[in-house]
Protein backbone atom coordinates (compact mmCIF):
# COMPACT_ATOMS: atom_id res chain seq x y z
CA UNK A 1 0.00 0.00 0.00
CA UNK A 2 2.85 2.32 0.89
CA UNK A 3 4.52 1.73 -2.47
CA UNK A 4 1.33 2.69 -4.27
CA UNK A 5 0.86 5.84 -2.25
CA UNK A 6 4.32 7.17 -3.11
CA UNK A 7 2.86 8.34 -6.40
CA UNK A 8 1.25 11.74 -5.70
CA UNK A 9 -1.63 11.18 -8.11
CA UNK A 10 -2.52 7.91 -6.47
CA UNK A 11 -2.12 9.49 -3.07
CA UNK A 12 -4.54 12.24 -4.05
CA UNK A 13 -7.05 9.70 -5.35
CA UNK A 14 -6.70 7.64 -2.17
CA UNK A 15 -6.83 10.53 0.29
CA UNK A 16 -9.84 12.04 -1.46
CA UNK A 17 -12.07 9.41 0.07
CA UNK A 18 -9.79 8.24 2.90
CA UNK A 19 -9.68 11.63 4.64
CA UNK A 20 -13.46 12.02 5.02
CA UNK A 21 -13.73 8.33 5.91
CA UNK A 22 -11.24 8.75 8.76
CA UNK A 23 -13.12 11.86 9.82
CA UNK A 24 -16.42 9.97 10.02
CA UNK A 25 -14.76 7.10 11.91
CA UNK A 26 -13.30 9.62 14.35
CA UNK A 27 -16.67 11.25 14.94
CA UNK A 28 -18.45 7.90 15.45
CA UNK A 29 -15.77 6.62 17.84
CA UNK A 30 -15.67 9.90 19.75
CA UNK A 31 -19.47 9.91 20.06
CA UNK A 32 -19.48 6.31 21.32
CA UNK A 33 -16.61 7.06 23.69
CA UNK A 34 -18.33 10.13 25.10
CA UNK A 35 -21.63 8.28 25.59
CA UNK A 36 -19.86 5.50 27.49
CA UNK A 37 -17.86 8.12 29.36
CA UNK A 38 -20.94 9.91 30.66
CA UNK A 39 -22.57 6.61 31.61
CA UNK A 40 -19.54 5.75 33.72
CA UNK A 41 -19.98 6.48 37.44
CA UNK A 42 -17.97 9.33 38.95
CA UNK A 43 -14.68 8.17 40.41
CA UNK A 44 -14.84 7.54 44.16
CA UNK A 45 -11.93 9.89 44.75
CA UNK A 46 -11.89 12.30 41.83
CA UNK A 47 -15.63 12.67 41.34
CA UNK A 48 -16.71 14.11 38.02
CA UNK A 49 -13.27 15.46 37.15
CA UNK A 50 -12.35 11.96 35.98
CA UNK A 51 -14.15 12.82 32.76
CA UNK A 52 -11.20 15.06 31.84
CA UNK A 53 -9.15 11.89 31.51
CA UNK A 54 -10.95 10.93 28.30
CA UNK A 55 -9.81 14.16 26.66
CA UNK A 56 -6.42 14.38 28.31
CA UNK A 57 -4.90 10.90 28.09
CA UNK A 58 -5.50 10.41 24.34
CA UNK A 59 -4.04 13.88 23.68
CA UNK A 60 -0.93 13.05 25.68
CA UNK A 61 -0.58 9.78 23.79
CA UNK A 62 -1.03 11.55 20.44
CA UNK A 63 1.60 14.16 21.28
CA UNK A 64 4.24 11.42 21.20
CA UNK A 65 2.62 9.39 18.43
CA UNK A 66 2.60 12.40 16.10
CA UNK A 67 6.26 13.09 16.87
CA UNK A 68 7.11 9.55 15.78
CA UNK A 69 5.08 10.13 12.57
CA UNK A 70 6.97 13.39 12.07
CA UNK A 71 10.29 11.65 12.61
CA UNK A 72 9.51 8.83 10.17
CA UNK A 73 8.26 11.29 7.54
CA UNK A 74 11.39 13.42 8.04
CA UNK A 75 13.62 10.39 7.64
CA UNK A 76 11.88 9.39 4.40
CA UNK A 77 12.05 12.96 3.16
CA UNK A 78 15.74 13.27 4.00
CA UNK A 79 16.91 9.91 2.68
CA UNK A 80 14.64 9.35 -0.31
CA UNK A 81 13.97 13.04 -1.00
CA UNK A 82 10.36 12.26 -1.58
CA UNK A 83 8.05 15.26 -1.96
CA UNK A 84 5.09 13.60 -0.26
CA UNK A 85 7.13 12.68 2.80
CA UNK A 86 8.30 16.28 3.01
CA UNK A 87 4.71 17.48 2.79
CA UNK A 88 3.70 14.92 5.43
CA UNK A 89 6.37 16.08 7.87
CA UNK A 90 5.44 19.70 7.34
CA UNK A 91 1.76 18.92 7.79
CA UNK A 92 2.23 16.86 10.96
CA UNK A 93 4.08 19.42 13.10
CA UNK A 94 1.25 21.88 13.90
CA UNK A 95 -1.11 18.98 14.61
CA UNK A 96 1.40 17.50 17.03
CA UNK A 97 1.92 20.85 18.69
CA UNK A 98 -1.87 21.16 19.00
CA UNK A 99 -2.21 17.76 20.68
CA UNK A 100 0.66 18.57 23.02
CA UNK A 101 -0.87 21.90 23.97
CA UNK A 102 -4.24 20.19 24.52
CA UNK A 103 -2.56 17.63 26.77
CA UNK A 104 -0.83 20.37 28.77
CA UNK A 105 -3.96 22.51 29.14
CA UNK A 106 -6.34 19.69 30.02
CA UNK A 107 -3.75 18.21 32.36
CA UNK A 108 -3.48 21.55 34.09
CA UNK A 109 -7.28 21.83 34.37
CA UNK A 110 -7.41 18.31 35.74
CA UNK A 111 -4.57 18.90 38.16
CA UNK A 112 -6.19 21.89 39.81
CA UNK A 113 -9.19 20.04 41.36
CA UNK A 114 -7.43 16.71 41.95
CA UNK A 115 -3.94 17.72 43.10
CA UNK A 116 -4.77 21.27 44.15
CA UNK A 117 -2.23 22.81 41.81
CA UNK A 118 -2.08 23.80 38.15
CA UNK A 119 1.40 22.52 37.58
CA UNK A 120 3.91 20.18 39.20
CA UNK A 121 7.48 19.72 38.04
CA UNK A 122 6.87 16.07 37.61
CA UNK A 123 8.88 14.04 35.06
CA UNK A 124 5.91 13.40 32.79
CA UNK A 125 4.74 16.99 32.77
CA UNK A 126 8.24 18.31 32.21
CA UNK A 127 9.02 15.99 29.33
CA UNK A 128 5.72 16.85 27.63
CA UNK A 129 6.59 20.53 28.01
CA UNK A 130 10.00 19.92 26.42
CA UNK A 131 8.24 18.05 23.63
CA UNK A 132 6.05 21.09 23.05
CA UNK A 133 9.16 23.29 22.84
CA UNK A 134 10.58 20.85 20.28
CA UNK A 135 7.52 21.28 18.11
CA UNK A 136 7.81 25.06 18.41
CA UNK A 137 11.49 24.96 17.45
CA UNK A 138 10.72 22.75 14.48
CA UNK A 139 8.00 25.06 13.19
CA UNK A 140 10.07 28.18 13.85
CA UNK A 141 13.03 26.77 11.91
CA UNK A 142 10.86 25.75 9.00
CA UNK A 143 9.21 29.18 8.89
CA UNK A 144 12.47 31.13 9.22
CA UNK A 145 14.28 29.79 6.14
CA UNK A 146 12.95 31.28 2.93
CA UNK A 147 13.98 28.64 0.40
CA UNK A 148 11.32 25.98 0.82
CA UNK A 149 13.34 22.87 -0.02
CA UNK A 150 16.19 24.01 2.22
CA UNK A 151 13.76 24.79 5.02
CA UNK A 152 12.23 21.34 4.71
CA UNK A 153 15.60 19.59 4.80
CA UNK A 154 16.87 21.63 7.75
CA UNK A 155 13.65 20.92 9.63
CA UNK A 156 13.97 17.21 8.81
CA UNK A 157 17.49 17.13 10.26
CA UNK A 158 16.20 18.84 13.39
CA UNK A 159 13.34 16.35 13.65
CA UNK A 160 15.78 13.43 13.53
CA UNK A 161 18.09 15.04 16.12
CA UNK A 162 14.98 15.46 18.26
CA UNK A 163 13.92 11.87 17.68
CA UNK A 164 17.27 10.64 19.06
CA UNK A 165 17.17 13.15 21.87
CA UNK A 166 13.58 12.84 23.10
CA UNK A 167 13.99 9.45 24.81
CA UNK A 168 17.15 10.76 26.49
CA UNK A 169 15.27 13.87 27.59
CA UNK A 170 12.52 11.68 28.97
CA UNK A 171 14.84 9.42 30.95
CA UNK A 172 16.99 12.28 32.16
CA UNK A 173 13.91 14.07 33.46
CA UNK A 174 12.73 10.91 35.21
CA UNK A 175 16.19 10.49 36.70
CA UNK A 176 16.21 14.16 37.73
CA UNK A 177 13.05 13.94 39.71
CA UNK A 178 13.98 10.69 41.37
CA UNK A 179 16.82 12.70 42.92
CA UNK A 180 14.35 14.96 44.62
CA UNK A 181 11.21 13.15 45.59
CA UNK A 182 9.11 10.53 43.94
CA UNK A 183 5.73 11.78 42.83
CA UNK A 184 2.97 9.38 43.69
CA UNK A 185 0.31 11.66 42.23
CA UNK A 186 0.49 10.45 38.69
CA UNK A 187 0.43 6.73 39.42
CA UNK A 188 -2.50 5.56 37.31
CA UNK A 189 -5.17 4.72 39.84
CA UNK A 190 -3.31 2.11 41.88
CA UNK A 191 -5.22 -1.00 40.75
CA UNK A 192 -5.76 -1.58 37.04
CA UNK A 193 -8.39 0.64 35.49
CA UNK A 194 -11.95 -0.75 35.66
CA UNK A 195 -13.62 -1.60 32.38
CA UNK A 196 -16.19 1.21 32.67
CA UNK A 197 -13.32 3.66 32.25
CA UNK A 198 -11.06 1.59 30.05
CA UNK A 199 -13.58 1.04 27.24
CA UNK A 200 -14.40 4.73 26.64
CA UNK A 201 -10.72 5.63 27.04
CA UNK A 202 -9.65 3.20 24.33
CA UNK A 203 -12.49 4.41 22.10
CA UNK A 204 -11.28 7.97 22.58
CA UNK A 205 -7.69 7.01 21.77
CA UNK A 206 -8.82 5.44 18.50
CA UNK A 207 -11.05 8.44 17.81
CA UNK A 208 -8.07 10.78 18.27
CA UNK A 209 -5.94 8.61 15.98
CA UNK A 210 -8.59 8.55 13.27
CA UNK A 211 -9.09 12.27 13.68
CA UNK A 212 -5.39 12.86 13.35
CA UNK A 213 -5.34 10.65 10.25
CA UNK A 214 -8.11 12.69 8.67
CA UNK A 215 -6.55 16.06 9.49
CA UNK A 216 -3.12 14.89 8.44
CA UNK A 217 -4.37 13.69 5.05
CA UNK A 218 -6.27 16.94 4.54
CA UNK A 219 -3.18 18.96 5.38
CA UNK A 220 -0.98 16.88 3.07
CA UNK A 221 -3.54 17.37 0.32
CA UNK A 222 -3.40 21.09 0.98
CA UNK A 223 0.40 21.01 0.67
CA UNK A 224 0.16 19.17 -2.66
CA UNK A 225 -2.41 21.65 -3.97
CA UNK A 226 -0.30 24.57 -2.78
CA UNK A 227 2.74 23.22 -4.59
CA UNK A 228 0.77 22.57 -7.76
CA UNK A 229 -0.56 26.11 -7.64
CA UNK A 230 2.98 27.44 -7.22
CA UNK A 231 4.16 25.44 -10.24
CA UNK A 232 1.26 26.78 -12.33
CA UNK A 233 2.01 30.31 -11.22
CA UNK A 234 5.67 29.87 -12.22
CA UNK A 235 4.63 28.55 -15.61
CA UNK A 236 2.22 31.41 -16.17
CA UNK A 237 4.88 33.93 -15.26
CA UNK A 238 7.49 32.66 -17.71
CA UNK B 1 45.10 15.12 10.48
CA UNK B 2 47.03 18.19 9.37
CA UNK B 3 43.87 19.45 7.68
CA UNK B 4 42.05 19.03 10.95
CA UNK B 5 44.59 21.02 12.95
CA UNK B 6 44.69 23.64 10.22
CA UNK B 7 40.94 24.19 10.46
CA UNK B 8 41.12 24.11 14.24
CA UNK B 9 43.81 26.80 14.29
CA UNK B 10 41.90 28.86 11.75
CA UNK B 11 38.73 28.72 13.86
CA UNK B 12 40.61 29.67 17.01
CA UNK B 13 42.28 32.61 15.26
CA UNK B 14 38.92 33.75 13.90
CA UNK B 15 37.26 33.56 17.28
CA UNK B 16 39.88 35.99 18.62
CA UNK B 17 39.78 38.23 15.56
CA UNK B 18 37.04 40.82 15.74
CA UNK B 19 35.03 39.05 18.37
CA UNK B 20 37.17 39.33 21.46
CA UNK B 21 37.31 35.56 21.88
CA UNK B 22 35.68 34.43 25.10
CA UNK B 23 35.30 37.88 26.64
CA UNK B 24 31.79 38.45 25.35
CA UNK B 25 30.52 35.25 26.96
CA UNK B 26 32.55 35.85 30.13
CA UNK B 27 31.19 39.38 30.41
CA UNK B 28 27.65 38.06 30.03
CA UNK B 29 28.32 35.50 32.73
CA UNK B 30 29.60 38.09 35.20
CA UNK B 31 26.76 40.50 34.39
CA UNK B 32 24.12 37.82 34.96
CA UNK B 33 25.75 36.82 38.24
CA UNK B 34 25.76 40.44 39.41
CA UNK B 35 22.04 40.67 38.70
CA UNK B 36 21.15 37.62 40.81
CA UNK B 37 21.50 39.29 44.24
CA UNK B 38 19.69 42.34 42.88
CA UNK B 39 16.73 40.21 41.83
CA UNK B 40 16.57 37.75 44.72
CA UNK B 41 18.00 39.75 47.60
CA UNK B 42 21.51 39.51 48.99
CA UNK B 43 20.75 37.18 51.90
CA UNK B 44 23.99 35.10 52.02
CA UNK B 45 22.39 31.85 53.17
CA UNK B 46 19.77 31.92 50.43
CA UNK B 47 22.28 32.88 47.73
CA UNK B 48 24.66 30.12 48.76
CA UNK B 49 21.86 27.62 48.23
CA UNK B 50 21.00 28.90 44.78
CA UNK B 51 24.53 29.73 43.58
CA UNK B 52 25.69 26.37 42.17
CA UNK B 53 22.54 25.67 40.18
CA UNK B 54 22.33 29.26 38.98
CA UNK B 55 25.97 29.31 37.92
CA UNK B 56 25.47 26.07 35.98
CA UNK B 57 22.33 27.32 34.20
CA UNK B 58 23.87 30.66 33.22
CA UNK B 59 26.96 28.83 31.95
CA UNK B 60 24.66 26.97 29.57
CA UNK B 61 23.04 30.25 28.50
CA UNK B 62 26.37 32.03 28.06
CA UNK B 63 27.59 29.29 25.73
CA UNK B 64 24.71 30.18 23.39
CA UNK B 65 26.01 33.67 22.79
CA UNK B 66 28.66 33.20 20.14
CA UNK B 67 27.07 30.24 18.37
CA UNK B 68 25.69 32.47 15.66
CA UNK B 69 29.19 33.23 14.41
CA UNK B 70 30.18 29.57 14.23
CA UNK B 71 28.92 29.00 10.68
CA UNK B 72 27.26 32.27 9.69
CA UNK B 73 30.48 34.17 8.96
CA UNK B 74 31.87 31.41 6.72
CA UNK B 75 28.49 31.05 5.07
CA UNK B 76 28.23 34.73 4.24
CA UNK B 77 31.72 35.27 2.81
CA UNK B 78 31.68 32.02 0.86
CA UNK B 79 34.42 30.32 2.88
CA UNK B 80 32.01 27.50 3.72
CA UNK B 81 31.61 26.70 0.00
CA UNK B 82 35.40 26.53 -0.40
CA UNK B 83 35.78 24.34 2.68
CA UNK B 84 33.05 22.03 1.37
CA UNK B 85 34.80 21.83 -2.01
CA UNK B 86 38.13 21.04 -0.38
CA UNK B 87 39.49 17.57 0.33
CA UNK B 88 38.52 17.53 4.02
CA UNK B 89 35.10 16.03 4.70
CA UNK B 90 32.64 18.55 6.06
CA UNK B 91 32.04 16.33 9.10
CA UNK B 92 35.67 16.81 10.10
CA UNK B 93 35.36 20.56 9.67
CA UNK B 94 32.27 20.49 11.86
CA UNK B 95 34.17 18.55 14.52
CA UNK B 96 37.01 21.08 14.37
CA UNK B 97 34.57 23.97 14.64
CA UNK B 98 32.88 22.40 17.65
CA UNK B 99 36.22 21.78 19.37
CA UNK B 100 37.38 25.31 18.60
CA UNK B 101 34.18 26.63 20.12
CA UNK B 102 34.86 24.50 23.17
CA UNK B 103 38.45 25.75 23.55
CA UNK B 104 37.59 29.39 22.87
CA UNK B 105 34.30 29.75 24.75
CA UNK B 106 33.31 26.76 26.86
CA UNK B 107 36.64 26.17 28.60
CA UNK B 108 37.06 29.81 29.73
CA UNK B 109 33.45 29.77 30.96
CA UNK B 110 34.14 26.57 32.91
CA UNK B 111 37.19 28.19 34.49
CA UNK B 112 35.19 31.28 35.43
CA UNK B 113 32.31 29.24 36.88
CA UNK B 114 33.92 28.48 40.30
CA UNK B 115 34.73 32.18 40.71
CA UNK B 116 31.06 33.00 40.14
CA UNK B 117 29.97 30.24 42.50
CA UNK B 118 32.33 31.49 45.20
CA UNK B 119 31.38 35.13 44.63
CA UNK B 120 27.74 34.22 45.21
CA UNK B 121 28.68 32.73 48.53
CA UNK B 122 28.90 28.98 47.97
CA UNK B 123 31.89 27.18 49.53
CA UNK B 124 35.11 27.04 47.48
CA UNK B 125 35.36 23.28 47.94
CA UNK B 126 32.93 23.04 45.02
CA UNK B 127 35.63 24.29 42.62
CA UNK B 128 36.75 20.90 41.23
CA UNK B 129 33.25 19.60 40.51
CA UNK B 130 32.08 22.88 38.99
CA UNK B 131 35.09 23.09 36.66
CA UNK B 132 34.78 19.42 35.70
CA UNK B 133 31.08 19.73 34.93
CA UNK B 134 31.71 22.94 33.00
CA UNK B 135 34.44 21.39 30.88
CA UNK B 136 32.56 18.16 30.15
CA UNK B 137 29.11 19.68 29.80
CA UNK B 138 30.64 22.42 27.65
CA UNK B 139 31.29 19.79 24.99
CA UNK B 140 27.55 19.06 24.81
CA UNK B 141 26.68 22.74 24.74
CA UNK B 142 29.15 23.46 21.92
CA UNK B 143 28.18 20.55 19.73
CA UNK B 144 24.40 20.74 20.23
CA UNK B 145 24.71 24.48 19.74
CA UNK B 146 26.69 23.85 16.58
CA UNK B 147 23.80 21.80 15.22
CA UNK B 148 21.46 24.71 15.92
CA UNK B 149 23.89 27.16 14.33
CA UNK B 150 24.25 25.07 11.18
CA UNK B 151 20.51 24.48 10.91
CA UNK B 152 19.61 28.14 11.17
CA UNK B 153 21.95 29.12 8.31
CA UNK B 154 20.06 31.08 5.70
CA UNK B 155 17.38 32.22 8.10
CA UNK B 156 16.90 35.86 8.91
CA UNK B 157 16.96 35.79 12.69
CA UNK B 158 19.76 33.47 13.65
CA UNK B 159 20.30 34.21 17.34
CA UNK B 160 16.83 33.76 18.79
CA UNK B 161 16.11 30.85 16.47
CA UNK B 162 19.28 29.03 17.61
CA UNK B 163 18.26 29.53 21.23
CA UNK B 164 14.76 28.16 20.60
CA UNK B 165 16.11 25.12 18.74
CA UNK B 166 18.97 24.37 21.10
CA UNK B 167 17.60 25.02 24.59
CA UNK B 168 15.23 22.00 24.63
CA UNK B 169 18.20 19.88 23.54
CA UNK B 170 20.14 21.18 26.54
CA UNK B 171 17.73 19.47 28.95
CA UNK B 172 19.77 16.30 29.62
CA UNK B 173 23.21 17.92 30.10
CA UNK B 174 21.73 20.65 32.31
CA UNK B 175 20.02 18.00 34.46
CA UNK B 176 23.09 15.76 34.75
CA UNK B 177 25.49 18.62 35.50
CA UNK B 178 23.19 20.17 38.06
CA UNK B 179 22.64 16.72 39.55
CA UNK B 180 26.39 16.14 39.93
CA UNK B 181 26.97 19.54 41.54
CA UNK B 182 23.96 19.19 43.81
CA UNK B 183 24.97 15.70 44.91
CA UNK B 184 28.50 16.97 45.61
CA UNK B 185 27.09 19.79 47.76
CA UNK B 186 24.94 17.32 49.69
CA UNK B 187 27.80 14.85 50.05
CA UNK B 188 25.98 12.20 48.04
CA UNK B 189 27.18 10.05 45.15
CA UNK B 190 28.14 12.56 42.46
CA UNK B 191 29.92 10.08 40.20
CA UNK B 192 26.77 8.67 38.61
CA UNK B 193 25.43 11.99 37.27
CA UNK B 194 28.95 13.00 36.24
CA UNK B 195 29.34 9.77 34.29
CA UNK B 196 25.95 10.31 32.67
CA UNK B 197 27.09 13.82 31.72
CA UNK B 198 30.29 12.34 30.24
CA UNK B 199 28.27 9.80 28.28
CA UNK B 200 25.93 12.43 26.91
CA UNK B 201 28.79 14.75 25.97
CA UNK B 202 30.73 12.01 24.23
CA UNK B 203 27.61 10.94 22.35
CA UNK B 204 26.95 14.53 21.30
CA UNK B 205 30.57 14.99 20.21
CA UNK B 206 30.42 11.84 18.12
CA UNK B 207 27.02 12.35 16.47
CA UNK B 208 26.53 16.10 16.18
CA UNK B 209 29.23 16.68 13.52
CA UNK B 210 27.17 14.56 11.13
CA UNK B 211 24.05 16.64 11.73
CA UNK B 212 26.10 19.85 11.47
CA UNK B 213 27.66 18.76 8.18
CA UNK B 214 24.29 17.69 6.76
CA UNK B 215 22.76 21.02 7.73
CA UNK B 216 25.70 23.02 6.34
CA UNK B 217 25.60 21.06 3.08
CA UNK B 218 21.90 21.75 2.82
CA UNK B 219 22.45 25.48 3.35
CA UNK B 220 25.13 25.85 0.67
CA UNK B 221 23.51 23.56 -1.88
Amino acid sequence: MFQALVNPDRFMAFSRWAAPLFGVIALVLAAAGLVLDFQAPPDYQQGYTVHIMFIHVPAAFMSEFVYVCLGVASFLSLVFRHALATAAARAAAPLGAGFTLLALVTGSLWGRPTWGTWWVWDPRLTSVLVLFLFYLGYMALEAAIEDETKAARAAAILALVGLINLPIVHYSVVWWNSLHQGSSLLRAGGPAMPAVYLAPLLLMVFAYMAGFGALWLVRIRGEVWRRRAAVLAMRAAT
Amino acid sequence: MSGFSLILRRELALSWAGGGGPFLALGFYVAMASLLPLALGADPARMAGIAPGFAWLVLALASLLSLERMFERDFEDGALDLIALGPAPLEMTALAKGLAQWIAIAAPLALLAPVIVAALGAPTRLTPIVVTCGLIGGLSFCFLGGVGAALSLGSRRGGVLIALIVLPLFTPPVIFGAGAIEAFVAGLDWRTPLLLLCAYSLGATALCPFAMAAAARNAIS
